[in-house]
């Protein structure tokens, strides 16, 4: 089947332009960079048709990793659930390749930024093809690097490359627990082979599945921007705007749950993991909607609503329903990758404009992209019968079943995930427009035949059969009834958000700013974050970096071990006086010594061996 | 004549007419040790191609009488660990002449010989399988280091060659005396010898005995590793070493007392080893982790990468002190993958002060702008040292932690947020350094690679990757020389508690209480 064929394009893309691009063309490079992606997508959509992939189809290529009985290898598989991602990964990087030309046509840096693109699909394919957990960590770190050199793509603005180094970071710490996670399973299972570690899985302890499901969460938490470690994904915005699309929305933030929803097997038999992946995914999604409501960066705006996105996902993983978490990563890769292309298209029509409160009446001035984003506005927001309707009523309706709780946390997320997107739409679309005198440009067609593929998937997405097709991947814990109630409250839920918006920033403008006014301590609060960077900052990190170098460095190392060392030789060169004669501190003096003293006993050797 | 003799003397041979070479010409001097070291690497690599992977003793073995009273033989093997420390020194050492070619500019002639002499120092500390023959490697070893420090070093060299010396003398001596009290109860320094004597049970170590001597050459090998606390010699001689020094200092010499802890100290008191390994392994992850955020304060690059070479090398101890089969193999990995990504890093920041003539990190800014093929080799660099999946050091990160963790869950625990760490210096480095609005000064003064440059960082990359992507090119050699160590530490073991424990499960290791127990 020649699946490594899959990553191998985009790789050879990166070698290509990366080693040689600063020597070609413009176009020369969107030649290597678009058709290995599209040739990469080709290769999905002909292995997908041409496989029978009830059972898990395995390709080995060689051994990564042997010491003794563990082994480790090179390995790719394809199954259901793989190929859903594919074509997600594939379909939407194609797409947003495509996107790029027009949007970086004027940036420095043209082939790098290319080359980063195709290397981050080179390991994006590689997450999703592993067949086992250590491959997987392959794709998992390879992605993590490519969205710190693009968040860092400019990277003489310090602002850009901080937040690269701290999506880096954070993402580590993520990884520790990934990385414990595998340590653990090799303690018990002796494999990192999905095959093996799923098949030993049921017969494991509780507490073995327990905390190898919680450490992996806590990987799944970096990687996709959960509580408490979301806080590099609304930084990571420094970066140009296809690669929030691709990597920080459509992508590789949703690596987490993909790979939660991997380990199932792990998972079913771990029920006390999965409540707290339910429960810091509808904290999460609930967390960040309130944050998005106050963010005037329209790119701001929709980092939180991604990572509050992310968390509905987790909440579908968590209460079981494995295939709707699946539905809803697909239908948000279409619909938030279209609103930061969108953004991106505003942003560019703009020459870079960014804060909602400098845009206004865009809506005739540029169409195309007010329109397409409109889609997804609606899909977003559950209205029937778009996309983002079916998959997040899948997930709550799975909640309620779980936990009423959740449910209605998820619904009132809702509400206000409708509200801050459309709040969104109306200041860059609606009313008068409130930024400097400027040339307000339409993008070119590169631009904006992305968007409109992007926008039909976003309408009409939700009935591409997913849920049936994995329904026969993942196991039927919960089966969740129709109910009509449900469905209908979220559906009005979102409404209202909508309606709210409109009356705020359309039919009243000055509403807005009269509410904020009222509560004006949750209002800072809000549009603060919550103070959580700072907090981070003077409990983590400040301690860390001052406490390292008072303490550690200039305390213990120069302070303690070498006072003692620096003792120590003061004491030896007090006795050592009588030696003052050879000790004359002439370096010279006291390299003749040493080497003297060494040919010495190299010749006394050498005489003594010869009198043998 | 066997070809390990001619990799061992054919750089002794290269530093005695270097000496000869006329002090005047020092392009002679450039191009001999060159061409010696060159030849020395081909050589190895014929070692190689002739070293029979299936077999997990000795090869290449040569036993000469030498001295007979005491009785010393020049005895020298290869295993498939030391085969790859041996090739790791012949490969740097003509990757250290390329990059001194024009950092050097005074008493060209001694330089290149110390070179040529450090490198056949190290090659027989590698090789000997005579104790005494070991410990005179060892000590010839430290002389050309010390040289290279305290003539070619910068402003505070004298310290830090004293420094250098009298720690490592400190250990050396204990080892000696060590080495002479076997010899007392042995009457040969044969190290083959004496493992038969042990294996048969014709030696055996009482328990506070074995403990003396294990701690005596332990000594000498942790201050060379370095283990913490002994390390604070370390930074200072790599910020005073030129560029050479430091690459040789760190990428293979440090490997001297790793290799020794591996080499003597686990067969010959494998009981000792086994009731220390805990305390050590408290030390080793104090050092990982006190390494790596110390490391993060520096603002000398050379200092930062020095702490990171003590937090690197804690995870080779603890994959040692793990006494499992994966800690051990990642261990041996983690030396060679430190010997790459560490060297390159010395040599990256050499070729960053040799333009800037600086150090200090606040001196830069921008470079990325400046010198983009050089930032592209150091972010490599950077990434395989902060061990990212598919370079080298991911593998035995890997392997150290999975081995640590099969022995004590807690351990793994600790030592990953290593891992962490590592992130944070080597990134914040890289982007006080390398991004940022490029200044004046460093758009000035920072040429992007030449041709000298790129021939001396290319084949370093190369190996990060092919390591990293294809460890059984390098690792089934070090499984089977591991997994004598570990047959060895345990034939002795069970000989004292009476019973031969075999492994009900190939992964979990058989430690000195589950013998005891049966």
């Amino acid at each position: 089947m020649q699946l490594w064929l899959i990553p191998l394009f985009p790789l050879a893309g990166f070698l290509i332009n990366g080693l040689f691009g600063r020597r070609f063309s413009k176009s020369v490079v969107n030649a290597f960079a678009i058709s290995s992606v599209l040739l990469s997508l080709a290769w999905v959509a002909r292995v997908v048709l041409s496989t029978d992939l009830s059972v898990a189809h395995t390709e080995h290529y060689f051994t990564w990793i042997q010491s003794g009985a563990f082994t480790v290898n090179f390995d790719f598989a394809v199954d259901r659930l793989t190929a859903v991602m594919l074509f997600v990964v594939a379909g939407v990087g194609s797409v947003i390749h495509i996107y790029s030309i027009g949007y970086m046509a004027h940036e420095g840096g043209y082939y790098r930024f290319f080359a980063y693109l195709n290397l981050f699909m080179f390991f994006m394919l590689v997450l999703v093809l592993a067949a086992n957990y250590l491959v997987l960590f392959i794709g998992w770190e390879g992605v993590g690097l490519c969205s710190y050199l693009l968040i860092g793509f400019y990277f003489d603005k310090k602002f850009a490359t901080d937040a690269g180094n701290k999506a880096f970071i954070v993402n580590r710490i993520g990884d520790f627990g990934f990385s414990l996670a595998m340590f653990y399973m090799v303690k018990h299972f002796g494999s990192l082979d999905f095959a093996t570690v799923f098949h030993q899985a049921g017969g494991a302890s509780g507490a073995v599945l327990t905390t190898i499901g919680l450490l992996l969460m806590l990987g799944a938490c970096g990687k996709s921007a959960q509580l408490p470690l979301y806080v590099w994904l609304p930084d990571a915005m420094a970066g140009p705007t296809p690669v929030s699309a691709l990597i920080h929305a459509a992508t590789m933030v949703t690596a987490g749950v993909y790979m939660t929803a991997r380990s199932w097997p792990i998972y079913i038999h771990a029920p006390i993991a999965l409540d707290v992946i339910a429960i810091i995914g509808v904290l999460t999604a609930f967390f960040a909607a309130t944050i998005g409501l106050a963010q005037n960066d329209i790119k701001k705006v929709f980092a939180y609503s991604t990572v509050s996105q992310l968390g509905y996902m987790f909440v579908g993983v968590g209460c079981g329903a494995f295939s709707a978490g699946i539905f809803h990563l697909m239908t948000h890769a279409f619909f938030k990758g279209l609103l930061f292309l969108g953004s991106g298209s505003v942003i560019h029509a703009l020459s870079g404009e960014q804060d909602l409160r400098n845009m206004g009446g865009l809506r005739k001035k540029i169409p195309w992209t007010f329109w397409t984003m409109m889609c997804a506005a609606v899909a977003i927001s559950g209205v029937p019968p778009f996309s983002g309707f079916f998959s997040k009523d899948a997930i709550l309706i799975a909640a309620h079943h779980h936990a009423p709780w959740i449910f209605w946390l998820g619904v009132i997320t809702a509400g206000m995930t409708a509200f801050y997107v459309f709040r969104a739409m109306f200041l860059a679309f609606f009313g008068g427009y409130r930024g400097q005198e400027h040339h307000i440009h339409e993008s070119p067609p590169v631009m904006l035949v992305p968007l409109v593929i992007l926008a039909a998937l976003s309408l009409f997405g939700g009935f591409i059969p997913v849920p049936t097709y994995l329904g026969k991947f993942f196991p039927t814990v919960v089966a969740p009834e129709e109910d009509f109630v449900l469905v209908a409250i979220s559906v009005v839920v979102g409404l209202v958000g909508i309606l709210l918006a409109y009356l705020m920033y359309v039919a009243r403008p000055g509403l807005a700013g009269a509410f904020a006014d009222n509560v004006r301590g949750l209002y800072t609060l809000v549009y603060n974050k919550f103070f959580v960077d700072e907090i981070y900052g003077a409990a983590v990190v400040d301690p860390l970096v001052s406490g390292s170098r008072a303490v550690l460095w200039k305390g213990m190392d120069a302070g303690v071990i070498d006072g003692i060392v620096n003792g120590v030789g003061a004491r030896a060169q007090g006795i050592g006086g009588v030696l003052r004669l050879i000790q004359s501190g002439n370096l010279r003096s006291y390299a003749t010594w040493v080497l003297f003293g060494s040919v010495l006993v190299i010749v006394a050797m050498g005489i003594a061996g010869g009198m043998r | 004549m066997n070809l390990l003799v001619a990799v061992l003397f054919l750089p002794l041979l290269g530093f005695l007419i270097a000496l000869a070479i006329p002090r005047s010409s020092a392009g002679g001097s450039r191009v001999w040790a060159m061409i010696v070291s060159v030849v020395t690497f081909l050589a190895s690599l014929g070692l190689l191609f002739w070293f029979d992977r299936g077999s997990n003793g000795e090869q290449f073995a040569i036993d000469w009488p030498w001295i007979t009273t005491p009785n010393i033989h020049f005895a020298i093997s290869a295993n498939g660990i030391s085969l790859w420390l041996v090739l790791l020194s012949t490969l740097l050492t003509p990757i250290c002449v390329l990059i001194s070619w024009r950092a050097i500019q005074n008493r060209v002639k001694e330089f290149y010989a110390f070179l040529l002499l450090l490198e056949f120092g190290l090659i027989g500390v590698f090789l000997a399988q005579d104790l005494f023959l070991f410990y005179v490697f060892w000590e010839v070893s430290l002389v050309p280091m010390y040289f290279l420090i305290g003539i070619w070093g910068h402003e505070r060299r004298i310290y830090a060659a004293v420094k250098f010396f009298l720690y490592t003398m400190a250990g050396s001596v204990l080892m000696l005396a060590a080495i002479i009290y076997i010899y007392n109860r042995t009457a040969t320094f044969s190290y083959p010898a004496i493992l038969d004597m042990l294996a048969s049970g014709r030696l055996i170590f009482g328990p506070t005995e074995q403990l003396w001597l294990f701690l005596a050459f332990f000594g000498a090998f942790a201050i060379k590793v370095p283990i913490f606390p002994l390390h604070t010699w370390l930074p200072d001689a790599h910020v005073e070493a030129p560029t050479a020094g430091s690459v040789m200092l760190a990428s293979v010499m440090l490997k001297m007392g790793c290799y020794g802890i591996l080499h003597f100290c686990l067969p010959l008191f494998p009981s000792a080893a086994r009731a220390c390994a805990p305390w050590i392994v408290v030390l080793a992850i104090i050092g990982i982790i006190y390494g790596a955020l110390v490391a993060m304060v520096q603002p000398n690059m050379k200092k930062l990468v020095a702490y990171s070479s003590v937090s690197h090398l804690g995870f080779v101890v603890l994959g040692i002190f793990s006494f499992t089969l994966l800690g051990l193999d990642g261990a041996v990995y983690q030396m060679l993958n430190h010997g790459i990504s560490t060297g390159a890093l010395f040599v990256l920041v050499g070729l960053l002060y040799e333009r800037r003539h600086s150090l200090a990190i606040t001196d830069f800014g921008g470079v990325a702008t400046a010198a983009p093929w050089l930032s592209t080799a150091f972010l490599i660099t950077t990434l395989a040292s902060i061990g990212l999946p598919l370079l080298n050091n991911f593998v035995g990160e890997f392997l150290v932690l999975q081995g640590a963790a099969i022995a004590h869950w807690q351990w793994a625990i600790f030592a990953a947020i290593g891992v962490i760490l590592s992130a944070c210096y080597m990134l914040w480095l890289y982007q006080r350094v390398f991004y940022g609005v490029v200044r004046e000064e460093v758009r000035v003064h920072l040429p992007d690679l030449h041709l000298r440059e790129w021939a001396a960082v290319v084949p370093l990359i190369l190996m990060m990757v092919w390591m990293g992507v294809y460890s059984q090119s390098f690792l089934p050699p070090v499984t089977r020389s591991n997994a004598r160590v570990l047959e060895q530490s345990q034939v002795n073991v069970s000989l004292r508690v009476q019973s031969p424990a075999p492994n009900p499960h190939p992964l979990t290791p058989v430690s000195l209480e589950a013998s005891n127990a049966r």
